[in-house]
């Protein structure tokens, strides 16, 4: 269902037309890299690290290069050392380490030969030599005094009393206003809590792949699957050392992001063994490598401690925030500390939060990334308090909740959002005016995420029948070429079924940013709907010349051109542009756009569950998720983000986790050990998109592609407690932390 | 006048001033005026981003600011 702050007023935004990309992905004619075989192409294998943290002493890939089909070797020699202020420093000694090996699946080399099978023995074949180093897996092993450093540039950035030695604590934020101390002393209840959170994988279905034809001009062409093509330009360039425009990158169809795909991994190795071996060269991870060596999200150590008057009333709320951000410094603490109390107006708080290296693979963006953790403390606290005060935990939250003027948490004021409108569509919904059933527990989280807008082009070109093709830069990770058709279509004035929207590469498109930050609808969807705008000005031209007539007698409306003298019958699209050629010849239109005005995402949830008290196995009953879209373009496609989320927040909660041995080496990467939720774990997500159009946006878009993952663990977290009587504040809350806590009390070791 | 809203990070440049008010109308302006008023600020605020009345701009170097504007220096927030 949708609830709106306004009646629709458009013809074809929030319809449901089928999607343009439906049909190949279903009868299996959708082209993924991997799907990509080109003349004398070869394959390659990346060699990685067996330990979590090692010098290395030496490699010597003489016999790999003598044995059959093999065509190429790299190494890090092969690379540019980029100097360590060089922005992509840290993603070059990602992709291939140099003099250390910080984690376990850490790359040192790469083999290409004519068969995968020639190619996996050469690699096997690479002799490296290491000398190992003590290693450190989590927060407190990395912070503690003593511990070995993975990073001697790493300097603690704004810490208090300033750093002046090399420690794992990469960054500190920290912000503060009120007076804490005076709104902890008047409040009636103050509750603190500590949670612990483990690495989870992003988990999408297509491991990382990519082919490249590398010429002897060293230009290349990539085909491979991320959520930036432009980004897949500037990293592989700046690793290789070339200049951007040596590097052309093709978007495959994608199989899952959701963050992962927003950084490079294999480009570049593929481009150089491509160099070396004078062929084209795919390279293709196995679930292995991708759970060894891509992102997972950062394992957390947080306390939250909140203060609230009888009524409900929060008085003051403090945090402190340690984000695991793998083998190299990240921005994940920062993030959760924006967002750990971003849902709330509280007039004093303080955050603080850091950002900590550890022997594993290099964090990456996860669905609003850091959020979860964060919320997962701040809305657990949260309801142990409504449970104190004797107070409904949605009515504790709409009571305190933020809202237009009250003061974000970057530091702004909040322009119009839609978290209280969010709040009572879950209040006022079925399932939460609902009875609960014997034997099931309910918990309810609210959660926020940003948004982001950045650069966006498109261009829109005429067919001679009156169709368009609308080209946009933007990978299509969750349905945006329906959006972007949707709105070109209203734009126009034409019905959705005759454009055809394509995602272009990076030379036959404008530049634009990584579909990321649930920017695509947003910002895209901008230069959309400015480069129709611009073409609706060049159609008004050419009726005006059809007719003889002055150009502001030309009005465009309904997808024709009318005259507003009504000296003449009104030109359909079809007519202007089957007359193109007489009239100034083909009519297209772009737009650029560096896009602001990002609105930000909140979302409500409430979830029915049951626990064995046998088995300590949790079913989820029933879940209803709301959130505010500002405007859905294509609802069902919002519906599936938000359905999306909830269900990686209920992997993340219930099962999934990084298990690394005393060795550092992660002992279940396969979807066989690391479980993530499938369709029989779970009912069917309801969904309550809430439409507070964003002020900033043409038809008034708030992203919807993240905000949906955040609320689910404490949501869970909530319900077992109210079921089973049990705080879980370790994750994930599987049945053994459950039945640990239903037996002896001690969920949270 | 425009209203510039000053974080915490960047109060250890303005001796804990919270809120200044300064005759800008573009964002490099501003920069440079709060650059003579608190010295070492500008090179801080050249890459972040800005909240003018409440709309976030991640590359504001060129901006204009309205009069009587409401500005807040914020940083430029990433996603997945």
């Amino acid at each position: 269902m949708t609830v709106s702050t306004s009646e629709s007023k458009y013809k074809y935004i929030g319809t449901r037309p089928v999607r343009q990309d439906g049909l190949d992905k279903v009868t299996g004619r959708a082209r993924f890299a991997a799907d990509l075989n080109l003349p004398g192409m070869q394959h390659g294998i990346v060699v990685r690290s067996p330990h979590a943290h090692a010098k290395i002493v030496s490699i010597d890939t003489s016999k790999a290069e003598a044995m059959p089909g093999v065509k190429a070797v790299i190494t890090a020699a092969d690379f540019p050392a980029l100097d360590p202020k060089n922005p992509l420093a840290n993603i070059s000694a990602n992709l291939m380490a140099r003099d250390k090996v910080l984690y376990e699946g850490h790359v040192v080399a790469a083999v290409a030969a004519e068969t995968r099978s020639q190619a996996r023995k050469a690699a096997a074949a690479v002799e490296v030599q290491y000398e190992t180093l003590p290693h450190v897996l989590t927060v407190d092993e990395a912070m503690a005094d003593g511990a070995v450093v993975l990073n001697e540039g790493v300097i603690t950035r704004n810490a208090e009393p300033p750093a002046t030695e090399p420690s794992n604590v990469s960054a500190r934020t920290a912000a503060e206003r009120g007076d804490l101390d005076a709104g902890f002393a008047d409040a009636d209840v103050v509750i603190e809590h500590e949670f612990t959170t483990v690495p989870v994988h992003q988990g999408y279905i297509e491991p990382h792949a990519a082919v490249a034809d590398t010429k002897q001009d060293q230009t290349t062409n990539i085909w491979c699957s991320s959520q930036g093509h432009f980004r897949v330009q500037s990293q592989t360039a700046g690793m290789l050392g070339w200049e951007v425009s040596q590097v052309k990158v093709e978007p495959a169809e994608i199989g899952g992001g959701f963050g992962g795909k927003t950084t490079i991994y294999v480009e570049p190795l593929a481009a150089k063994l491509s160099e070396k071996s004078g062929r084209p060269v795919k390279i293709v991870m196995s679930r292995d490598e991708v759970f060894r060596a891509t992102g997972p999200t950062s394992g957390t150590k947080i306390r939250v401690k909140i203060g609230a008057k009888n009524d409900g009333t929060l008085t003051a709320a403090e945090a402190w925030l340690a984000y695991e951000s793998g083998a190299f410094p990240g921005i994940w603490a920062m993030l959760g500390s924006w967002c750990v109390f971003a849902c709330y107006d509280v007039p004093n708080q303080k955050v603080e939060a850091f950002d900590v290296l550890v022997n594993k693979p290099v964090c990456i963006a996860y669905r609003a990334p850091s959020a979860p953790m964060a919320a997962f403390a701040t809305e657990t606290v949260l309801d142990e308090i409504a449970r104190e005060i004797g107070m409904d935990p949605l009515e504790l939250r709409l009571k305190n909740c933020a809202k237009e003027g009250d003061m974000g948490p970057m530091g702004a004021p909040h322009p119009r959002i839609g978290l209280k409108e969010t709040l009572e569509a879950i209040r006022d919904s079925d399932h939460y005016q609902s009875d609960r059933p014997e034997g099931i527990g309910r918990g309810v989280a609210a959660g926020f995420w940003f948004n982001i807008g950045e650069q966006s082009s498109a261009q829109v070109t005429l067919n001679a029948n009156g169709t368009a093709v609308v080209a946009t830069g933007s990978p299509d990770i969750g349905g945006s070429r329906a959006s972007m058709s949707l709105m070109a279509a209203e734009t126009l004035g034409i019905e959705p079924g005759r454009i055809q929207p394509v995602v272009g590469d990076t030379d036959s498109v404008g530049f634009t940013d990584t579909t990321e930050g649930s920017r695509t609808t947003f910002a895209s969807g901008m230069a959309v709907t400015e480069a129709c705008k611009n073409l609706i000005e060049k159609l008004r031209a050419r009726a005006a010349k059809m007719w003889e007539c002055e150009v502001d007698e030309v009005e465009w409306a309904d997808g024709e051109a009318r005259h507003t003298k009504g000296e003449n019958d009104a030109l359909p699209l079809a007519a202007i542009t089957g007359a193109a050629a007489k009239t100034g010849g083909p009519i297209a239109a772009t737009a650029s756009v560096n896009a602001r005005g990002a609105g930000a995402g909140f979302s409500a949830q409430v979830c029915d569950l049951s626990v064995d008290q046998e088995t300590g196995m949790t079913t989820i009953k029933r879940w209803t998720t709301a959130q505010d879209a500002g405007t859905a373009i294509h609802p069902s496609y919002v519906e599936g983000q938000m359905q999306g989320g909830v269900v990686q927040g209920i992997g993340w909660a219930l099962n999934e986790e990084y298990i690394h041995n005393a060795d550092g080496v992660m002992e279940n990467p396969g979807f066989l050990d690391y479980r993530v939720p499938v369709a029989s774990d779970l009912p069917m997500i309801d969904t309550i998109v809430v439409e507070v159009p964003n002020p900033f946006h043409p038809y008034g878009v708030r992203g919807v592609g993240e905000v949906g993952i955040v609320p689910p663990i404490a949501c869970i977290a909530n319900a077992v407690n109210d079921v089973a009587g049990v705080r879980i504040r370790n994750l994930p809350i599987s049945p053994v932390r459950i039945l640990s806590a239903l037996t002896n009390g001690n969920g949270n070791s | 006048m425009v209203r510039v809203h000053l974080g915490m990070e960047l109060r250890r440049f303005t001796d804990g001033v919270a809120e200044v008010e300064v005759e800008a109308t573009t964002v490099r302006k501003l920069i440079s005026k709060l650059d003579e008023l608190y010295p070492g600020i500008g090179e801080h605020l050249e890459g972040t981003a800005v909240a003018i009345n409440g709309e976030v701009i991640a590359d504001p170097i060129y901006e204009t600011v309205p009069e009587a504007a409401e500005v807040h220096f914020v940083p430029a927030p990433v996603g997945g």
